[in-house]
């Protein structure tokens, strides 16, 4: 029966695309109205041949579902390469403005790549991992498999649906232009429902659990999603201009708009990539280390200090500008207040190590993690810094900003994504162990020297650049042009490049090691015996 | 009053002092008599059902 209405609804989709490819006002829209054509013909296809089947259930509910999650792995490690790739390739356009190519220009040059890479990483690498880790650990901490069924396929697929829908966007023109908010008003639309439903299985997954008490990781997981729903539904609200093109218009309008973007933009940082990241961090350092954490009650002081600070901290993105100065004052305090939580989250998740610090020695899984969290320490000590009303001033607009946020994308959320794959590979595909933790050392360290190339090289020419734009003469003239700062910049630019060389560099050897890991590594003893009876 | 300033003084005062004793009542409430012994037990769910769900009879209280 269900089939039918699956028939019904995919039918019409199909052929509002096929009306929307006809009658379609831009480009982008019209590339996309023909690939959700010929995804919803393909699965009307599909759907059909299997419809009056006869149904062969089989009850499950005694394992864990794993083959979402493991489809999940592979998607995190190859879009974090394909994002990692773009943002090095824009690095080496900023130094040698010749690779903004002149038979590409209007789809492939810097402006429209630099959302592909920033959304590539964030939403694609970042969110990938984010549902793939909660939807393990939701299962692993409830004792319950995943609420829902097939729902948590039509998250992963529906989530890749959006990635590509946004990236082929952008270099196609499609964008609203608003920083990590770029995608149009019919792809929000699509993200919404895909959303829904995953808050529908992790909740779902929540309520039927057999332990007693939620896991702390489960109540970041759990923000995150909440926070980011609503996030994305305010700060896209637009009205089209027209059903048959991607073009919209925002209802809200000026300072109020800047603000509800920034409100957005930091909120994705607290929540997408501190919140979510969080609860791996407090679900998978305690089990490679094989510890529980080191204090539980911090951990619910620091989850409810987080998520009442953050969502105060938008405004200081908006120093000097027409947004009133007590806005963006409050936003300056609460950022310095937020050194606090993030601290004692990182002091957590350190000193879960106390009594096995041995382990860094020997695990350079834990390793990673240790590094992840570190870098967490220091960008989270940086940022409020940055947000002091007099450091903006010197701080903002400048490279400065740009070192920040890859300090903390590269080195936090970067670095416990690596190191949650590192766990989840052998557990998933039932090995014994990884292929090589020489390979693991060799990403560690390309990784991080690469990250401290990067950092170093963009505090050197933020703050230069910064120092530049100031700078006046004895009769109060401005000093520099801005193409003066420009070329200055170039052999920073340069390093900056290298940096992000070696971190794909350590990306791809990651990539091969987990391929050699399921494909070369012994099983698992376990998996070895024929049937394991269920009770 | 037009609604952006009433909204205002309900933030400032009333929803402002009911965050903060919330805040406050969780910490109160994290340092209960008793919290440390059942934390011990919640910070050890990772380590309990790693390969398959629980089954119903063997579901804890």
């Amino acid at each position: 029966m269900s089939n039918y209405i699956k028939l019904i609804v995919l039918g019409l989709i199909a052929l509002f695309a096929a009306i929307g490819t006809n009658y379609a006002r831009d480009l982008a829209y019209q590339v996309h109205a023909i690939l959700v054509m010929l995804i919803a013909g393909g699965l009307f296809i599909w759907t059909l041949r299997n419809t009056d089947e006869p149904d062969i259930l089989v009850d499950r509910s005694a394992e864990y579902m794993d083959d979402v999650i493991r489809y999940g792995v592979i998607a995190t490690a190859f879009w974090g390469v394909v994002g990692f790739l773009a943002g090095t390739f824009i690095a080496f356009q900023l130094a040698f403005p010749v690779l903004n190519f002149d038979w590409a220009q209007g789809y492939l040059n810097f402006g429209r790549l630099r959302p592909l890479h920033t959304s590539a990483v964030i939403f694609a690498f970042g969110g990938n991992a984010l549902i793939a880790t909660s939807f393990y650990v939701v299962q692993r901490t409830s004792a319950a498999r995943l609420w829902g069924g097939n729902l948590a396929w039509f998250v992963f697929w529906g989530y890749q649906l959006f990635i590509v829908l946004a990236a082929t966007g952008y270099v196609l023109g499609g964008t609203q232009s608003k920083e990590y908010a770029e995608p149009e008003w019919y792809v929000d639309l699509w993200l919404t429902i895909v959303w829904v439903a995953y808050l529908a299985v992790f909740l779902g997954t929540i309520i039927k659990r057999k332990e007693p008490h939620i896991y702390v990781a489960n109540w970041f997981y759990l923000a995150f999603i909440v926070t980011v729903a609503m996030l994305h539904l305010i700060n896209n609200m637009t009205i089209p201009v027209s059903i048959w093109g991607s073009k919209s218009v925002i209802v809200w309008s000026g300072v109020q708009d800047a603000m509800i973007q920034w409100w957005y933009g930091h909120n994705a940082v607290g929540f997408f990539l501190t919140a979510g990241f969080l609860g791996m961090m407090y679900y998978f350092i305690p089990k490679q280390a094989e510890r529980p954490v080191f204090s539980y009650k911090l951990s619910i002081i620091h989850f409810w200090a987080l998520i009442f600070l953050y969502i105060w901290a938008g405004p200081h993105h908006l120093h000097y500008t027409a947004l009133p100065d007590w806005a963006s004052t409050l936003g300056m305090v609460f950022s310095i207040v937020l050194w606090m939580p993030s601290w004692g989250g990182m002091i957590n998740g350190l000193m879960t190590l106390s009594g096995a610090w041995d382990k860094l020695r020997t695990d350079p899984v834990i390793r990673m993690m240790v590094i992840s969290v570190g870098f967490y320490g220091m960008s989270t000590f940086e940022g409020p810094m940055m947000s002091i009303r007099a450091v903006n001033s010197l701080s903002h607009y400048t490279d400065w900003t740009i070192g920040h946020v890859h300090s903390g994308a590269l080195g936090w959320n970067g670095m416990i994504t690596f190191g949650a794959l590192y766990f989840l590979v052998p557990v998933l595909w039932k090995r014994d162990r990884l292929y090589s933790l020489s390979l693991v050392s060799w990403h560690f360290w390309l990784a991080t020297i690469g990250i401290v190339l990067y950092a170093a090289s963009m505090w050197v020419t933020g703050i230069m650049e910064g120092l530049m734009w100031r700078e006046v003469d004895a009769n109060g003239f401005l000093v520099n042009s801005f193409a003066d700062t420009v070329a200055a910049k170039f052999p920073m630019y340069v390093v900056r490049a290298l940096g992000g060389v070696m971190f794909l560099a350590g990306a791809m050897v990651m990539c091969y090691n987990l391929w050699m890991t399921v494909r070369k590594a012994p099983a698992k003893e376990a998996s070895l015996t024929v049937a394991v009876p269920a009770e | 009053m037009e609604a952006y300033t009433i909204l205002r003084q309900f933030a400032d005062s009333w929803m402002l002092l009911l965050l903060f004793v919330f805040f406050v009542g969780i910490v109160i409430w994290v340092f209960r008599p008793g919290a440390s012994k059942e934390y011990q037990d919640t910070a050890n769910i990772p380590f309990r059902h790693p390969d398959k769900p629980a089954a119903v009879k063997e579901a804890r209280k």
